[in-house]
């Protein structure tokens, strides 16, 4: 690679480069490789900064105006930071239907968050995704791994409460 | 391997391990552990069970005994009661919501007793993880028969005489689809899987992964051999971790055991899978999109013709299938096409598996056959609406169905009939909704998701169902005009049949059915600025009736500002300045006494 490519961005560590070459190196020749090397590098880095995005389209020999337009088409991508903590409130009929919409309310009003948006120390995301087929269990809200079902606006400071 | 007198099924489908099946599994092998049990009694963790409403859940083998909502704490009792002294557990057995009955064997409980399973057989019979306890269960012999005894021309024919249609929604004649690729002339062929189960609502595709994923695969060998395709694409949600994983772990052992890869069985026939994770967009559930995206671009649909059974990925010739569907093919070799064919409608054979979900007391996965009609399904095997609230719809179909009312709950189920009254089939997605649900606000919904979701590629989609959006959520913010109604039906219109993909052509269908069997509450917030279900928290007043209210205080512990004054033997009222509209007293309130 050039030294031109050389990745800059104060949340990009030097491991994580070395990861992202990786990636890259494994996927170049497997043909539509973009959506898994955007996939992966986001897991390295926790989101895609439009630095990686370049780095990634010199890597692939792709045009970054290619990259960039799938890295903003799925809703999987983020190029925006994302909180320590991942919420994801399931926005599914089942859910919409027994009440998520309180339950997201609370939790913005409680955190001065939005959907999509971060609080400002960075503690926590909250994402709005369709449907996680766990409709049984709806209303669910989903803290990073851990699912939380039928859930009530009340319990929601008592649940996030515990990640800091 | 050791005989076990007992066989533990705990479900490990998302559901129930969302709600504590792990911790209850240690809890559970530890106790085995100490009363010496675990040579006798053998855990064995399976897929998705269907009712995971109740979970976690586990079924005791050979005896059929179903427990329920089990926690780590009771691993002690029933291994002492049950397993050591042979005397089941009553209080974590099933109580029937209806009937107040306790019913100790599965095949009693309403909910699994009306079902036909087909293609979800496998579900919590066997170890998904295991390629040996699906080949026991007749796993891989329909694939077998396929490559070994019959031409392409024989598996198409099965599959055209067993009558079976596209599982994901449209319902296209499975069989018909395959003889158009399997007439195109190419060197490279595909068979894809759609396994990006997007509508809201619906998870039967993440059931049959997670309990059955070598189902999946025998389903597209098969479908591979009468195409005469080398190559295979499970395309799969990325939300979907656990399906993923026992997708990779399937195909792995498939390959070890050479049923995938070259020379298949010694029948000179060879085929591979990939998975390839999705990356969140609805709209890659349409095949042309879905294409798209495994070649790595944006997921936008493209007009067709050419279909993709001539020109598919990377332009070669393609048949996609949904999960479901593809399950079904094992069986449908084994058995024949006459016999999936017996079972079913005139238009639609063989069963279907439906998501029922939303306010219904069974929520989970039912697999029944095709014909069975909506009363039966919401009322017998889903025992009905809870709280003792009133039925009000059933919404049908995803994002691009419809809802039914009452007067149509005795409609079969089939392609046709269920078109018929303004909803689709689609991937099988049913979700009750009781009296507080508002029709305006589900329009509302549905629309918010489409417009999210379109990709933007065609103006009628892109922007008419922002407007159409934009409407709704002044309607429901209590300031509808004359005229809005109307509108809403006219870009409805344009936007059906201007639209270049199914996405824009089926989105304007929560609003047109709701417009057609709802219209009067459409008219209560536009021209009367009221909700009839109080759900619009724009129009509600919060203001406590004191005729209804009985004093129960409920209202004033949910309240989380102070703002609802109560003292005992008192009506609560409730403070305009300290109330925030969050609904939580309505919600509590059990008498309908906040408006």
């Amino acid at each position: 690679m050039a030294a031109t490519d050389k990745l800059q961005h104060p949340d990009v560590t030097p491991e994580m480069i070395r990861e992202i070459d990786d990636i890259i190196e494994s996927q170049k020749n497997a043909p539509g490789a973009v959506i898994p090397v955007l996939r992966m590098s986001q897991d390295v880095v926790g989101y895609l900064p439009v630095e990686v995005i370049d780095y990634i389209s010199a890597g692939l020999n792709i045009p970054s105006s290619d990259v960039y337009g799938v890295a903003t088409f799925y809703s999987l991508f983020s190029l925006t930071p994302k909180g320590r903590h991942r919420i994801r409130a399931c926005l599914g009929t089942a859910c919409y239907v027994k009440g998520i919409k309180e339950v997201m309310g609370r939790i913005s009003k409680e955190f001065d968050l939005e959907v999509g948006g971060t609080t400002e120390d960075r503690r926590f995301s909250l994402e709005a995704v369709r449907c996680l087929g766990a409709c049984g269990l709806a209303p669910v809200v989903v803290v990073d791994q851990d699912t939380y079902g039928g859930i009530s606006a009340d319990q929601v400071s008592g649940i996030l409460e515990k990640y800091e | 391997m050791d005989q076990a007198r007992l066989h533990l099924m705990l479900c490990g489908g998302t559901g129930c391990h969302a709600s504590g099946s792990k911790s209850f599994h240690e809890a559970l092998d530890a106790e085995l552990k100490n009363q010496g049990l675990e040579k006798e009694v053998r855990v064995i963790e399976t897929g998705c069970n269907g009712f995971c409403a109740l979970g976690p859940v586990m079924l005791v083998q050979p005896e059929g005994i179903f427990y329920q909502q089990l926690k780590a704490d009771d691993a002690a009792e029933l291994v002492e009661s049950h397993f050591l002294k042979g005397r089941p557990v009553q209080r974590l057995m099933y109580r029937d919501p209806v009937s107040k009955k306790t019913m100790a064997h599965m095949d009693e409980i309403p909910f699994f007793a009306h079902q036909m399973i087909w293609a979800m057989r496998n579900k919590g019979l066997i170890d998904p993880e295991s390629i040996d306890e699906y080949i026991a269960r007749d796993g891989y012999f329909g694939m077998a028969k396929a490559l070994t005894e019959m031409s392409s021309e024989d598996i198409i024919g099965e599959i055209k005489a067993s009558g079976l249609r596209g599982r994901g929604g449209a319902g296209f004649p499975t069989g018909v689809k395959w003889g158009f690729a399997a007439q195109a002339k190419s060197d490279v062929k595909y068979v894809l899987c759609n396994a990006d189960e997007g509508d809201p609502g619906a998870f039967m595709d993440r059931s049959i992964l997670e309990a059955d994923p070598h189902a999946v695969l025998e389903g597209m060998i098969i479908a591979a051999k009468a195409i005469n395709a080398t190559q295979g694409y499970i395309y799969c949600r990325t939300e979907y971790p656990l399906a993923i994983q026992r997708l990779s772990l399937a195909i792995e052992k498939a390959r070890d055991y050479g049923l995938l890869g070259e020379d298949i069985l010694g029948s000179g026939f060879g085929f591979d899978v990939d998975i390839y994770q999705g990356a969140g967009a609805f709209v890659c559930g349409e095949e042309t999109a879905l294409m798209r995206s495994i070649e790595g671009r944006r997921g936008m649909p493209r007009p067709r013709p050419p279909f993709p059974a001539n020109k598919g990925l990377w332009d070669k010739p393609t048949v996609l299938n949904n999960v479901e569907t593809l399950a079904n093919v094992g069986q449908i070799m084994l058995n024949g096409g006459q016999w999936y064919a017996s079972v079913g409608t005139e238009s639609s054979k063989g069963t279907k598996v439906f998501a029922i979900s939303g306010d219904i007391n069974n929520i989970g996965l039912v697999e029944v056959p095709m014909g069975i009609s909506l009363r039966k399904m919401i009322y017998d095997i889903g025992g009905g609406i809870p709280n003792k609230r009133k039925f009000k719809a059933v919404q049908l179909g995803g994002p691009s169905g419809g809802c039914i009312p009452e007067k149509y709950l005795d409609t079969p189920v089939d392609y046709e009939e269920i078109a018929k009254v303004g909803a689709i089939m689609g991937s099988g997605g049913v979700i009750v909704m009781d009296e507080k649900t508002c029709m305006v606000d589900m329009a509302r919904f549905f629309m918010d998701f489409i417009q999210e979701e379109s990709c933007g590629k065609c103006t009628p989609c892109r922007e008419g169902t922002r407007r159409i959006l934009e409407i709704l959520e002044k309607i429901s913010e209590g300031r509808g005009e004359p005229g809005d109604i109307e509108t809403l039906e006219e870009l409805s219109e344009v936007i059906k049949s201007s639209s270049l993909c199914g996405l824009g052509q089926t989105a304007p269908n929560p609003v047109l059915s709701t417009l057609n069997y709802f219209r009067d509450e459409y008219y209560a917030h536009v021209y009367e600025k009221r909700c009839p279900a109080k759900r619009c928290v724009a129009l509600l007043k919060f203001t406590v009736d004191p005729d209804k209210c009985k004093k129960c205080g409920l209202c004033f512990k949910a309240c989380p500002t102070g703002a609802v004054q109560w003292e005992k033997k008192q009506p609560a009222s409730i403070d305009k300045e300290k109330c925030i509209q969050c609904m939580a007293c309505y919600d509590a309130c059990r008498f309908d006494a906040i408006e």
